[in-house]
């Protein structure tokens, strides 16, 4: 730890290494300023998960100096903290000593949701006048007449103008969209049977006429609110899940001026030439050479190598990239805009397109749906005409086959089942960022995977456990603890939990290893030929370049492979047994690329690709008439997820890979994607019976309009009806007993992924 | 006939003041954090917490 986070200063036993915390410049950028001095950080806590945590959080939290108030949001699982001007409360590590580790996110951009309040508001108006109407309805079936049956209508058609104004207009306005663009959806026929069924009600109403339309106007329009609401919350909600994980892009750099002095930039100001100084465990904030220091540098996100690379004065390091071990100057050579992480941007933007052309199944119904509905409305006004000549007896019954064609159910169908899905794969750690990336990945027959960090954990994992001394390993893993270096910490996991062996100096050699003094002797874990190859230990491990030595004298030497990400083995044997083609496309090396696909049983694999080459293959595939799943997690992939047809990436993904990604899988395990391909294609099916219960509907309901025996009790009844039938079927998708099996993914996976470094 | 006088508009007042409050408590982020005070209710604070 250097002096450029003094975040770290507040962790009790300093020696330890500790997850990267954010700094207090950090927290600082991150904040809001409230007025009178108070300032409001908000913080994301993914672990918060029931009353004690709230009371723990919200008791501590409130002890700190300067800390006016802190609120836990337990449906966001956020903290935000309010705390008076002046030196920063040492908030994080506060949470981080009661094991709710906490990040920030971007506040930038998260106002409220103008969007929900809106539809939350029509719902309730809705909701009202649909109620009151329905009364005053019920009144007129059974028998109200005259003078009091015009009140009632009067009543009702005083009652339905906000409902028509508050929910209507979302209705209203997404049709205008559409027809102005010459497109057709299904926010068309509701708009046309809505303002049309109020039009001739309120025509009756002041003829004194029998038969007024307000309750299923209104009712109808309450229906598809509800719809649309709950479309909405289930967005909204992968959205938060989303944005609450920590972030893994620099926010901010500390800049060494000429004179000597530092400031605490964001990343946006950072210009080339600058000096940035980037401490170890933090990640770097642009593109630049090192001009001062040595370190191992992690690029698994920016390149899929899982091996760190050595970083000396004159290296290039790019944007991304963490550095490990040591503190390193950096000349910014390219600003922010221009590093790395833009052009992956620009490369990601380049590839969307493919999936921009996708049609939802609902708005493919539409186009069909709508004009069939309005031809035959009008159909039925001339038939009627020519038959009868009575031209208000011909409206009459031509607005009734309108308003009982209404795609209620239509417009239930599609949203309530994906709602139901949303939810059963949120509750299994899934998010789902719209609708339509259910559809995609119900279509797909291709997956494509990348390596590290998908397929694998990207962390290193001792394999040579049993042929080590395991006095040797407790020392090993003892010493591991003081660096942040992968391998040191895949040592450190392997601690006893008895008897620490204590060290009297610890010191890191960066981009060599670690050395300790106890007890007289020296300690060296690291490299080869820096610990010291003199050993008495003849059998020289292939792989294994890490050794430890105790004054020179080589004691134990460690082989590691990257660990494959739990349930990888059954999560590809079940995509394969669903049908689907499963290759691998990674940036490492033919030989690493080789071990994991033999012991996965990919069909393909292809190394060594930078992330064009990804995006060439997948449109490769994708000109072979395959639909592709891409998986990936790092900056690499990110264009590649992009040109996909759909993508999943895990949430230790770069922000950038899960903004990209429509479905981004919480836990560690790798059984998420077989489980969403599942439910995505049982969604599926619901969604067709769905559009077929509303098709045998409407021929049912359609012939009876046509013959003009439709009243609006009729209509009422059996729209309510088709619109429960349908609702029924969807919730059917709750019950299934997922074909694919859990392995043991419970809470120790979702704490696995809160912390992913 | 003269009942419904007092009795519609009674009737809409009350439905409309169900109504503005559902409004208000939206308005005043009571459906924020719905998990939160499902919790909340639990806690017992002490004296001196409480807020």
């Amino acid at each position: 730890m250097s002096c450029c986070a003094p975040g770290a200063e507040m962790v009790p036993d300093p020696g330890r290494v500790t997850p990267d915390l954010p700094s207090n410049q950090e927290i600082r950028l991150a904040s809001r300023r409230l007025g009178d001095g108070i300032i409001q950080s908000d913080l994301s806590v993914p672990t918060v998960h029931c009353g004690a945590c709230i009371q723990a959080i919200e008791a501590a939290l409130a002890k700190l100096d300067r800390v006016e108030g802190a609120r836990v949001n337990l449906s966001t699982k956020r903290v935000s903290v309010q705390w008076r001007e002046g030196e920063v409360p040492p908030i994080i590590a506060t949470l981080e000593g009661l094991g709710h580790p906490a990040h920030l996110f971007e506040t930038d951009g998260d106002e409220k949701d103008g969007m929900l309040s809106g539809l939350v508001r029509a719902v309730a108006v809705a909701g009202f006048a649909a109620g009151n109407i329905m009364l005053l309805s019920v009144s007129v079936w059974s028998g109200a007449e005259g003078p009091t049956r015009d009140l009632f209508h009067w009543v009702s058609a005083l009652i339905a103008i906000p409902a028509l104004a508050f929910g209507g207009g979302i209705f209203f306005r997404s049709a205008w969209n559409a027809l102005r663009h010459g497109r057709m959806n299904m926010d068309v026929p509701i708009a046309v049977g809505v303002s049309l069924g109020y039009a001739m009600s309120l025509y009756e109403t002041v003829i004194h006429g029998e038969h007024a339309y307000f309750d299923a106007s209104v009712s109808l329009l309450f229906f598809l609110l509800i719809g649309r609401t709950l479309d909405h919350l289930l967005r909204e909600r992968a959205r938060t899940a989303v944005k609450g994980l920590s972030r893994l892009a620099a926010r901010g750099a500390m800049v060494l001026r000429d004179n000597g002095a530092r400031d605490y930039l964001p990343v946006g100001e950072i210009e080339p030439g600058m000096r940035v100084l980037i401490a170890a465990g933090e990640r770097v904030p642009v593109d630049g050479r090192i001009v001062q220091g040595t370190s191992d540098i992690d690029c698994s996100l920016v390149s899929g190598e899982s091996t760190p690379l050595d970083a000396d004065a004159g290296e290039l390091v790019q944007a991304g990239m963490l550095n490990l071990t040591g503190p390193l100057t950096v000349e910014a050579t390219a600003a922010a805009k221009d590093s790395f992480l833009a052009e992956t941007v620009r490369l990601l933007e380049a590839a969307e397109g493919g999936r921009a052309h996708y049609r939802r199944i609902a708005d493919r119904v539409a186009v069909l749906y709508a004009p069939v509905v309005h031809l035959t409305a009008f159909a039925t006004f001339l038939g009627w005409m020519a038959a009868s000549g009575d031209w208000h007896r011909a409206m009459t019954i031509a607005i009734a086959v309108l308003i009982i064609t209404c795609p209620c159910a239509l417009g239930l169908a599609v949203p309530i089942v994906q709602v139901v899905a949303a939810r059963r794969l949120f509750d299994n750690g899934i998010m789902v960022k719209d609708g339509s990336a259910l559809e995609r990945l119900a279509a797909i027959d291709t997956a494509v995977f990348d390596k590290t960090g998908t397929l694998t954990l990207g962390k290193p994992r001792l394999v040579n456990r049993s042929s080590i001394d395991p006095a040797m390993l407790a020392i090993a893993a003892a010493m591991g603890a003081h660096s942040r270096h992968p391998l040191s910490q895949a040592l450190a996991g392997l601690a006893s939990p008895a008897g620490q062996p204590t060290f009297n100096e610890v010191r890191e050699h960066p981009g060599f290893g670690i050395e300790a003094i106890a007890a007289g002797s020296t300690w060296r874990l690291g490299r080869r030929g820096w610990a010291g190859s003199n050993g008495r230990i003849g059998a020289e491990g292939k792989t294994g370049v890490t050794v430890l030595t105790r004054n020179g004298r080589l004691v134990a030497s460690f082989e590691f492979e990257d660990a494959l990400r739990a349930g990888a083995d059954t999560a590809i044997a079940q995509l394969k047994h669903a049908g689907l083609t499963v290759e691998m496309l990674s940036g490492d090396t033919a030989a690493a690329c080789a071990v994991v696909a033999d012991a996965l049983k990919l069909d393909r694999f292809t190394p060594a690709l930078v992330p064009s080459g990804k995006v060439q293959r997948i449109r490769q595939l994708t000109n072979d008439g395959h639909r592709v799943l891409m998986v990936g997690d790092g900056l690499n992939d990110t264009p590649a997820l992009g040109a996909a047809h759909v993508s999943i990436a895990p949430a230790t993904a770069a922000d950038i890979s899960r903004n990209a990604a429509d479905f981004v899988f919480l836990r560690e395990s790798l059984w998420a994607v077989p489980l969403a391909l599942d439910v995505s294609r049982r969604a599926g099916r619901l969604v067709r019976q769905n559009i077929a219960i509303a098709i045998v509907y409407n021929a049912i309901a359609v012939p009876i309009a046509i013959l003009g025996h439709v009243t609006p009790l009729i209509a009422a009844i059996a729209m309510s009806a088709s619109s429960v039938l349908v609702i029924g079927n969807a919730l059917r998708l709750q019950g299934f007993a997922p074909t694919t099996t859990a392995p043991s993914a419970t809470r120790a996976g979702i704490r696995a992924w809160v912390q992913p470094s | 006939m003269t009942t419904l006088v007092y009795l519609l508009p009674a009737a809409l007042f009350l439905g409309a003041l169900g109504l503005s409050g559902f409004l208000w408590a939206l308005r005043s982020g009571q459906y924020e954090d719905l998990h939160g005070a499902a919790e909340r209710i639990l806690i017992d604070w002490d004296d001196k917490l409480e807020r």
